[in-house]
């Protein structure tokens, strides 16, 4: 995937606004004058905004990345990937981002001026105290010296071998649980190999290198960064009465969705809603951006409603019977209904409503899928609407079912 | 001739008649000469990867495409056909999770993708076999269970057209439903689909189903492919994907770089798993990871040696896994436990995504069951070691010792690259004796 798609665009003015209230809804007004007194650099983002964003870059981030602070809020971290950078750290974060647990790994990046240079990447999630819900990631970024480095070793004519394994605890047989779970403590090899070059082909020579392994100071330097940022951010909670810390400290409660379904949610950038058919009247638990833009309600006001404050006086009943009788059915429809706007302005919403199961096979949600009428009409080479439609409840159901598969 | 009785996976709505004749409008709407005329599906041409490859260094300005563009394509032309009945069974009421231990095995319970079949004959002892037309094929599925055509475009956009001609002249690849899904959005890409290729690796097919996964850009569909006698079930060209949001243990598994090629693709093999299998990554384009591996399965098929393909994160890493389960099988050599709870460890199973078909073996599962099965189907070291020698020559790698263990042993062998099996026969190799001869391919 190329940096340019990778990239989420930079925040327009909404959505500035709405990632500064998040981020400023936890925690007290001078949160982002602390964290710049931190000489460290890191990033914290929001999982809850769409394309789970970096909300705040510090300083030193900056610095070491060449970027504006205007170029870095509102980009997802990946922003930062290029060709070289290796693809099982990637997957590592990604998994540690899935779980909702921290991980430590060696991560090659480029900066602004296309340069790329080795990292050790220490991220971890931040819960809120009383749900237990993600509430932000945060990621320390330390700069690799260079010691250390494995250095592709030429042997006869164009092939090369490594002298180094790929990852470095595999020197003691079997250190799975290192790699996959909790711990994130990567050992140092058995058998070091260090091969110095010339010192100043040290930068240009870099993105050779397959693995880079920080050193023991290295790691303890990023998890004491770590340890700082999350003791300034449950500071600045404290003040504010909305406890965060470090650590899970009591199980998420039914009626939240976990922040890794949440971040596959936001990937999806048409207007739908997912209802909760468990609890007393159907409230909707998630609403997309585009949905919010489409009936010009906040976030917060659909939130726990029932989605009938769509519907007015011109709404046909006739179709909202029909409606209920589907969804008591557990069955799919698709209607043609007239809503309001909270302005009270009206719409013709070509509306497609499924139940959406469970790893275990249980309807756990219904989702709702708005198609505004007066935008059915497609250059002829786009998806049918009603393609685009039903691949949202596609990519609801596949997200759903596989994030329920862990039982934890 | 090496056989055994397994439960063929339907995959299609029309494959329960075999015999049904195919007079003038066959009334099925299939893809024979007696329906395709007027046949139209969307097509999707997709960027040519090679040259939307040098834009990779740092351009900005790009939004990142709402649920990228094939994705939408193939969920929302999958779930229309979930929507209107064409699957077997609604695979999201198949319970599934993840296995407790540290490998992260996905077990499913299905028990209905096996119901009213009987078991059938299949010859494992030949990975290549010539087209059979009077058997099933996928030109006789139903039009409406076909999604798209899919074609490597030459534009550096990706070009979409809703309604397209299918054109028989030009054969087109075609993605259809898998009426017996494992998970979701279970599909199958058959290239050139009216060519009726057999099921057999050829560098352009592999190509476009590493095209596919790149454009999918979705690190969790992954495409498939199962050789014949490593549990393929009908012998026309296609590879299978599907949408599983979650890591499969083989592609978390650690690995050790054994070579790299003169083009930049580093293969490694897989540590602590329990099926030998071989990583490729990287190279200079995509064009030179798709060759190589073609090349080392080519090799395979050449040598008679079943193997299973996993396409992996959007494309940029290759598994592959020689194997010899339905050797043994038919050999009597597999333990009784295992053969009885019926799974075949075709290429989802390899990955470490279990379908079970019982409901005891779904509730049992466990990391040591999981593990034992896919041992079964690996091959011993020593073949693989021996194998791997094979496909390093194949890839002109051969003379280079790399390995600073000095664990992989290189035979030179005089006759071209078929190791001589007289001797003790070791599981995974060619299976009978002289017969390799006749499943070398001349292309
Ligand atoms: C707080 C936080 C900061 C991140 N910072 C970076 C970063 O500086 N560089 C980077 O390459 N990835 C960074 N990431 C990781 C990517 O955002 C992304 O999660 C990763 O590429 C794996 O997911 P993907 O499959 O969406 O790419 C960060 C993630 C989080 C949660
Ligand atoms: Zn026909």
């Amino acid at each position: 995937m190329s940096l340019a798609e990778s990239s989420v665009s930079v925040f327009t003015d909404e959505e500035e606004e709405e990632s500064s209230s998040s981020f400023h809804g936890r925690y007290t007004l001078w949160i982002k004058e602390a964290l710049d007194e931190l000489p460290h650099n890191f990033t914290i983002t929001d999982p809850f905004l769409s394309g789970h964003p970096i909300v705040f870059a510090s300083l030193g981030f900056l610095q070491m990345t060449g970027y504006s602070r205007e170029e870095v809020i509102g980009r997802n971290g990946k922003f930062f990937q290029g060709p070289k950078t290796n693809r099982r750290s990637i997957m590592e974060i990604r998994e540690a981002i899935r779980e909702e647990r921290s991980v430590q790994v060696s991560l090659l990046n480029y900066r602004k001026s296309g340069s790329p240079f080795w990292m050790l990447f220490h991220m971890t999630p931040v819960f809120g105290r009383d749900d237990g819900k993600v509430i932000n990631f945060v990621a320390v970024q330390v700069p690799i010296s260079g010691r250390g480095h494995h250095r592709k070793v030429r042997i006869g004519s164009g092939f090369s071998g490594d002298v180094s394994l790929d990852h470095s605890e595999l020197v003691f047989g079997s250190c799975r649980r290192e790699v996959c779970f909790g711990s994130f403590v990567h050992q140092d090899p058995a058998l070091p190999v260090e091969c110095d070059g010339d010192d100043d082909d040290d930068e240009q020579g870099l993105e050779d290198w397959e693995h880079c392994e920080a050193s023991e100071s290295e790691k303890l330097k990023a998890a004491e960064a770590i340890n700082t940022v999350l003791s300034t951010l449950t500071r600045y909670s404290e003040l504010n009465g909305a406890l965060v810390c470090g650590k899970r400290c009591c199980f998420r409660g039914a009626d939240c969705l976990s922040s890794s379904l949440v971040i596959s949610l936001g990937r999806i950038k048409q207007s739908f809603v997912l209802t909760n058919p468990c609890l007393p009247d159907m409230p909707i638990i998630y609403a997309s951006d585009a949905f919010l833009t489409l009936t010009g309600y906040k976030r917060q006001e659909v939130l726990g409603q029932n989605c009938r404050f769509l519907s007015g006086v011109d709404t046909d009943s006739s179709v909202l019977y029909e409606m209920k009788e589907c969804i008591l059915k557990g069955q799919s429809c698709t209607v043609q209904i007239l809503n309001y706007r909270k302005d009270k302005s009206t719409f013709w919403n070509l509306l497609h409503i499924s139940p959406v199961r469970n790893a275990s096979g249980k309807t756990a949600y219904f989702v709702g899928v708005q198609v505004e009428e007066s935008c059915r009409n497609t250059e002829n080479n786009e998806l049918r609407p009603e393609t685009r439609q039903l691949s949202v409840v596609g990519a609801v159901r596949v997200a759903v079912r596989s994030l329920s598969m862990v039982t934890c | 001739m090496l056989k055994i009785k397994r439960v063929p996976t339907v995959v299609s709505n029309y494959q329960k008649d075999e015999a049904a004749d195919e007079s003038v409008g066959c009334g099925r709407n299939c893809l024979g000469a007696c329906c395709i005329n007027g046949a139209r599906l969307p097509l999707y041409a997709c960027k040519n990867l090679e040259k939307s490859r040098e834009k990779l260094v740092i351009s900005h300005e790009a939004k990142e495409p709402p649920v990228a563009f094939l994705e939408s394509l193939v969920l929302g032309e999958w779930e229309d056909r979930f929507q209107r009945g064409l699957f077997r069974y609604d695979v999201t009421a198949c319970e599934t999770k993840v296995i407790p231990g540290k490998y992260g095995f996905v077990a499913q319970l299905n028990e209905g993708r096996h119901l009213k079949k009987r078991p059938t004959e299949f010859r494992v002892d030949k990975v290549l076999q010539s087209f059979d037309g009077s058997k099933f094929n996928f030109t006789k599925v139903g039009q409406e269970e076909l999604l798209f055509q899919f074609e490597a475009g030459e534009d550096d956009q990706v070009q979409f057209f809703p309604c397209m001609p299918l054109d028989p002249e030009n054969s087109p690849s075609v993605v259809a439903i898998n009426v017996s899904p494992i998970e979701y959005g279970h599909v199958l890409l058959i290239p050139r689909v009216l060519d009726c290729l057999p099921q057999k690796i050829d560098h352009k097919s592999l190509l476009l189903a590493v095209h596919m996964a790149a454009e999918a850009a979705n690190p969790y569909f992954r495409l498939g492919y199962n050789s014949l006698g490593a549990f393929a079930t009908i012998n026309h060209l296609h590879f299978q994907a599907y949408y599983l949001a979650m890591p499969f243990p083989l592609e978390r598994a650690p690995s050790k770089k054994m070579i790299t090629t003169a083009s930049g693709v580093k293969i490694s093999e897989l540590l602590n798993y329990p099926v030998r299998s071989l990583l490729f990554e990287g190279g200079s384009s995509m064009q030179d990871l798709s060759d190589t591996v073609s090349d080392a399965c080519v090799c395979l098929q050449n040598n008679n040696i079943p193997f299973n393909i996993l396409i992996a994160d959007c494309g940029r890493q290759i598994f592959v896994m020689p194997q010899c389960y339905a050797e043994k099988q038919a050999l009597g050599e597999v333990s009784p436990e295992v053969l009885e709870t019926q799974v075949n460890p075709a290429v989802w199973e390899i990955s470490g995504h279990m379908v079970l078909k019982r409901k005891e073996d779904y509730e049992g599962a466990s990391e040591e069951n999981a593990w034992r099965l896919l041992e079964e189907a690996s091959l011993s070291e020593e073949r693989f070691k021996e194998v791997n020698a094979l496909i390093f020559e194949a890839i002109g790698c051969s003379d280079q010792e790399e390995d600073h263990e000095g664990t992989v042993v290189h035979q030179q062998s005089p006759n071209g690259g078929v190791v001589n099996q007289n001797s003790n026969r070791i599981h995974g190799g060619v299976i009978t004796n002289g017969t390799a001869a006749e499943c070398i391919v001349l292309q």
